[in-house]
């Protein structure tokens, strides 16, 4: 096997162990979708009529909605999580260990992200598995063909934690990420509501989705799910993975790193 | 070929010089202290030798490589211990011992037997299935020692590696890397300490970003304990002084 690949298999499994060792990050990553499904949704359905919009070809439950968007919510917090954990190995030193290693820097990060992402999956459909439990459902097929979309927005929405890592001096500052960007990425997309709804009440707030890379990265998931192809969510998710994925190999460059005063 | 050489190195940070022009060499196998007080660049110095950032003024060469353009085989012949610690703690030695083997290409029997032999070097083998969290101070250091080793890098750099050890485990430490010079590795031992300095140890002084004196402990001594003349020379050094240099 090649150094590449030792190394890529060798930080793929250190995330898993990480995570194993932290079994309430799994419990919390699977209770916050858990209680959008079941408690939020269970008293917005009523007042959130959703009409019959692509993919569905029928009426569905404000529950069946919301469920690729939650698969998303899974994907970004867990992209944030990973981000705050490279913000705080850098603190802890162990960073040094992976910087200094006789690889070139964009695969170390990518094999970072790569670990991430594939934790990220296994939450998705551990969700998804609670999901069908309680009767929300998606056909048989769609479950395989989601797999490669939580892989591209799980990549995407990786990418963008690493490059939030590499600007994010301490680890006090995290919950300026929080504020920032969770929320608003989240909020702003079309996880919790079509976008013609947000048009009925504002443009702008439309387009703000419409733009917004999450929107594209769920719109990616809720096609695939129903086995079918998002090309446009596709092109746009793939854009923001390369855009993020610039930027964070930008941020960790060495002749760069010093500057801000951190290593 | 040396073990390592510094040529014409400088970094500042906005205004305020790190390093100012430091050049010296070290030969292989020999071990050499870097002295300097709290400030006095040392570790932005190792921060450049480990290529944490990069700096296009001057030179580092790693056992004959360039580290500016040859970074991957300069890497590959250099082992770091760092002055944070860095094990995972919630993994065992051997586990820690084996991720850093895979970042270095090294996987199975070959990087097996290698983390055998480096934890038996640093009279550590019995404790390879300990959780690190379960490890003492002194312990975790030589586990980190014995990492740095796998590789079995020409050149080895410590960043102050006693910092926070008692005495016991610090002259064991110092110990076991003094041995390891002997064996052929090239070691540079950054330290405020000046009792880790042996008198036949070569040895630099760093002060206010320069070289500040550079030969063997005993000579830079003169007669003197080094303790005293190290105050001597850098007598006036403001305490706090840039402290992340």
């Amino acid at each position: 096997m090649t150094p590449y690949l030792v190394a890529l298999r060798a930080i793929v499994q250190r995330e898993a162990l990480r995570f194993v060792h932290q079994r309430e990050r799994f419990v919390a990553a699977l209770v916050r979708p858990l209680v959008w499904l079941l408690v939020f949704a269970a008293g917005f359905r009523a007042a959130l009529g959703v009409s019959i919009i692509p993919p569905y070809e029928t009426y569905i439950t404000y529950e069946t909605y919301i469920v690729p968007g939650l698969c998303g919510m899974i994907l970004l917090f867990n992209g944030m999580q990973s981000s705050l954990s490279l913000v705080y190995d850098r603190e802890m030193g162990s960073m040094k260990l992976l910087l200094t290693a006789p690889l070139p820097r964009w695969w170390l990060l990518s094999c970072k992200l790569a670990g991430g992402v594939a934790i990220s999956v296994l939450q998705v459909y551990a969700f998804l598995a609670i999901a069908a439990l309680f009767g929300i459902t998606a056909p048989p097929l769609g479950y395989v063909t989601v797999l490669p979309a939580l892989i591209v927005a799980g990549l995407m929405l990786g990418a963008l934690g690493l490059f939030l890592s590499s600007m994010i001096r301490q680890l006090e500052n995290f919950a300026g990420v929080m504020n920032f960007v969770i929320f608003p990425m989240f909020f702003l997309s079309s996880a919790l509501y079509p976008l013609w709804k947000m048009a009925e009440s504002s443009e702008l707030l439309h387009d703000l989705c419409a733009a917004n890379p999450f929107t594209h990265a769920v719109e990616l998931i809720r096609f695939a799910l129903y086995v079918e192809l998002n090309g446009a969510a596709l092109g746009w998710t793939v854009l923001a993975m390369a855009a993020f994925m610039a930027l964070a190999i930008r941020g960790y460059d060495p002749a760069r790193a010093r500057i801000r005063g951190k290593a | 070929m040396s073990g390592l050489r510094v040529a014409d190195l400088s970094y500042r940070y906005g205004s305020r010089v790190a390093l100012d022009d430091v050049s010296f060499e070290i030969a292989p196998g020999d071990f050499c202290a870097l002295l300097g007080p709290n400030g006095a660049g040392k570790t932005t110095l190792f921060s450049l030798l480990t290529r944490l950032f990069t700096h296009p003024d001057g030179r580092i060469e790693i056992a004959g490589h360039d580290l500016a353009t040859d970074p991957r085989r300069a890497l590959g012949g250099l082992g770091i211990v760092f002055q944070q610690p860095t094990l995972d703690l919630d993994l065992s030695v051997r586990q820690n011992l084996t991720y850093f083997a895979a970042l270095h290409g090294l996987s199975g029997k070959a990087a097996r037997i290698r983390i055998e032999r480096c934890l038996d070097r640093l009279d550590m083998a019995e404790r390879a299935g300990e959780k690190a969290r379960a490890l003492n101070g002194g312990h975790r250091r030589r586990a980190e020692i014995a990492r740095a080793l796998i590789h079995e890098p020409q050149v080895l750099l410590l960043d102050e590696p006693t910092v926070g050890l008692d005495a016991a485990a610090r002259a064991a430490i110092t110990d076991h890397v003094h041995a390891l010079s002997a064996e052929g590795t090239t070691v540079l031992w950054a330290t405020h300490l000046t009792d880790e300095v042996r008198d036949d140890d070569r040895l630099i002084v760093l002060h206010r970003a320069r070289v500040l004196a550079d030969g063997i402990a005993r000579d830079i001594a003169g007669g003197e304990p080094l303790q005293a003349r190290f105050l001597a020379m850098t007598a006036g050094a403001t305490v706090g002084e840039g402290a992340t240099a």
